[in-house]
């Protein structure tokens, strides 16, 4: 395969560890909000926020890991616009489920 | 600067007008304009935490309802970096494809002075006693 030489910034390894510092950012951030929900009482409701919280993960997840695999190219294309709105969406998902964990 | 904004919704509702305009950047600066983003959105992410924290880990105050306060400005906070990322983002995108300067904006500096002032005002609360019970 006729391979162009490697960016010598390494751009695309950069972006890409940038979406797993995030993703992981997210990640400790999703564990605070579920234990502040878990550490006092388990009912119907604790439960259900709980599988938002992980959905919510879940979506961040998926978004990070596709944008890491077609970053994986030596001239990836732009970050498109849905991935962008998708990952703004999760963090405001995150801070309205935080505003639940307080009143539940 | 209005445009801008109004044009950032547009392109929003139709993200193939973004790509439109002008001509494709060098890839390497709009992944830079990437990670710049992905940073504002940990800043975003940090803030939440913060807030998260707070509700979780700190007594109930003296004052009514002023630990609960404290946590929702962060949150707030947060929020309001995660909206301003994707909108920054799309404005440096649009001004590279069609060479224009980048973007400048007045965001980080009050984010900066509201945390600075928050920071103080937690000082004078600590210092006045209104944390301990």
């Amino acid at each position: 395969m006729n391979r162009p030489p490697r960016d010598p910034g390494a751009q695309p390894e950069r972006t890409r560890l940038a979406w797993r510092r995030t993703l992981l950012a997210a990640t400790v951030l999703g564990l605070l909000a579920a234990r502040g929900v878990i550490v006092e009482d388990t009912g119907p409701r604790q439960v259900t926020l709980i599988a938002l919280l992980a959905l919510t993960w879940l979506a961040l997840l998926i978004v990070s890991h596709r944008r890491i695999r077609a970053l994986a190219t030596d001239r990836p294309v732009t970050l498109p616009w849905l991935a962008a709105l998708g990952a703004v969406g999760v963090v405001l998902t995150l801070a309205v489920l935080a505003v639940l964990t307080m009143v539940v | 600067m209005e445009d801008d904004k109004v044009n950032v919704v547009a392109a929003s509702l139709s993200p193939s007008r973004l790509r439109q305009t002008g001509t494709t950047p060098d890839y390497r600066f709009s992944l830079a304009n990437e990670r710049t983003f992905l940073a504002w959105l940990r800043t975003a992410l940090a803030l939440v935490a913060g807030g998260i924290a707070i509700a979780q880990f700190l007594p109930p105050l003296r004052t009514e309802g002023l630990r609960e306060g404290i946590a929702g400005v962060l949150l707030l906070l947060g929020s309001a970096c995660a909206v301003r990322a994707v909108l920054h983002w799309a404005a440096c995108e649009r001004a590279m494809r069609q060479g224009k300067d980048l973007p400048v904006s007045r965001f980080p500096t009050v984010l900066a002075i509201l945390v600075a002032v928050g920071a103080v005002g937690l000082l004078v609360l600590v210092l006045t006693g209104t944390f301990s019970a």
